[in-house]
């Protein structure tokens, strides 16, 4: 759910928010309801041919893939210690594939068609005094802020090495925790300035 | 009009600023002075960000500490990290973010937005990821953000601390051609030459109170 959207004229870029997340969560519903290791095997034909379709390309398609890689292999490394390797191998893929699913449903939807679909999901909350805006405002918020801190997380690790410090967690950590906050208190403001606060 | 009225502002055991007493009718007035004088902080009393500790600031006949929100929606305030203030992913649905919040039609929204990207030169860039842009693209996405809510006052915080040369004249060429009271707080004394009246803020005092040839004289001889 890093990726951004993709601009497109695809039948998945046209196809509603809700049709895409609902497609969604039946999918990886499915993943799991069929034991068998073809399952995931006719998943992934159809998951590449819905990345062809929607002609979004390989690096965006890549992108949603390649953060998960390691924890991918260590998964199916544990999985194997305790299960065989078809099974390893199953339960893998069908962890790649709900996260290259999600994937492809950010990149083919704006955050803004998915921030509206979640406030007229979450319109009910108003009865127990909840704004559904400020809810939906939250996924968007999440969503960007994760080149945010990657790009703190670039210029603490950049100052480190400009010190000579090649590798100190907690010279690290520190000011990346400190940056973040900042960046979180600005952005409060400027929230306030852009008249969230009414 | 821009009214401060013996304004205070107390942080811990600090004044930041102190007898303030001001009207500002002027369409374009600029607000210098070294670091930690007070600037910043003259420019979030303005639309309410930050509040007096004594006294009072009136902006278009409204009071900041008892009527913040109705000002922040006729006051637009651009900061000086335009990464902090962009919310949205892409340039144009930042830009349409606060107009949904306003609960215009979609099909006002976009054409609002659509015309503020042509008039800003960002409209190749609609659904580019925001994070993606150069600071000085930032920093005009994030006025035309401000932009798009038709303000009736803009405070602008330092806009071109960040930018290098080309956009800083971008931004001023911007600033000459706006209809609105414009109130903007820098460092960057060219950015002022054509300025209705400048404030020169000292350890939290207003100190000059000019045209700015001569408001800039005063503050050179201040940081000599």
């Amino acid at each position: 759910m890093t990726g951004y959207y993709v601009p497109g004229d695809s039948l998945l870029h046209r196809l509603p928010a809700g049709a895409k997340l609902l497609g969604l969560a039946v999918l990886c519903t499915l993943l799991l309801l069929f034991p068998s290791p073809l399952a995931p095997v006719v998943a992934v034909v159809l998951v590449a041919s819905l990345y062809v379709v929607s002609g979004v390309g390989f690096t965006a398609a890549w992108a949603q893939i390649r953060p998960i890689r390691w924890f991918a292999v260590a998964l199916f490394a544990m999985q194997w210690a305790f299960v065989d390797l078809l099974g390893a191998a199953t339960s893998t893929a069908r962890v790649v594939i709900a996260v290259a699913l999600a994937g492809l449903v950010t990149l083919t939807t704006r955050t803004t068609a998915m921030m509206a679909f979640l406030e007229r999901c979450l319109a009910p909350a108003r009865f127990v005094g909840l704004d559904p805006f400020r809810l939906s405002l939250l996924l968007s918020l999440t969503v960007r802020s994760v080149p945010v801190v990657a790009g703190l997380a670039t210029r603490v690790r950049e100052a480190q090495r400009a010190r000579g410090v090649e590798w100190s967690v907690r010279a690290f950590a520190v000011p990346l925790v400190v940056s973040a906050l900042r960046h979180a208190d600005a952005l409060g403001e400027a929230l306030s300035a852009r008249g969230l606060d009414d | 009009m821009i009214e401060f009225t013996d304004v205070r502002v107390r942080l811990g055991q600090r004044d930041v600023l102190f007898d303030i007493t001001l009207s500002l009718p002027e369409r374009r007035v600029g607000v210098i002075g070294a670091n930690g004088s007070g600037k910043s902080t003259l420019a979030r009393l303005i639309n309410g960000l930050a509040l007096p500790s004594s006294g009072a600031v009136t902006v278009l006949g409204l009071d900041t500490r008892r009527q913040g929100a109705k000002i922040r929606r006729r006051v637009g305030f651009l900061f000086t990290d335009p990464d902090a203030q962009i919310v949205m992913p892409t340039v144009a649905e930042d830009m349409a973010f606060s107009l949904r919040r306003k609960g215009l039609p979609a099909g006002e929204i976009s054409r609002r937005v659509g015309e503020v990207l042509v008039r800003y030169g960002l409209d190749e860039y609609a659904d580019h990821p925001a994070h993606h842009l150069s600071g000085g693209q930032k920093q005009l996405l994030a006025l035309c953000s401000i932009m798009v809510l038709e303000p009736d006052i803009l405070v602008m915080d330092e806009p071109t601390t960040l930018l290098d040369l080309r956009h800083s004249r971008q931004v001023a060429e911007v600033l000459r051609t706006l209809p609105q009271q414009v109130v903007v707080v820098t460092h960057d004394l060219a950015l002022l030459a054509d300025f209705d009246r400048v404030l020169v803020l000292d350890q939290g005092r207003v100190v000059a109170d000019a045209e700015p040839e001569a408001a800039i004289g005063h503050y050179r001889k201040i940081m000599e």
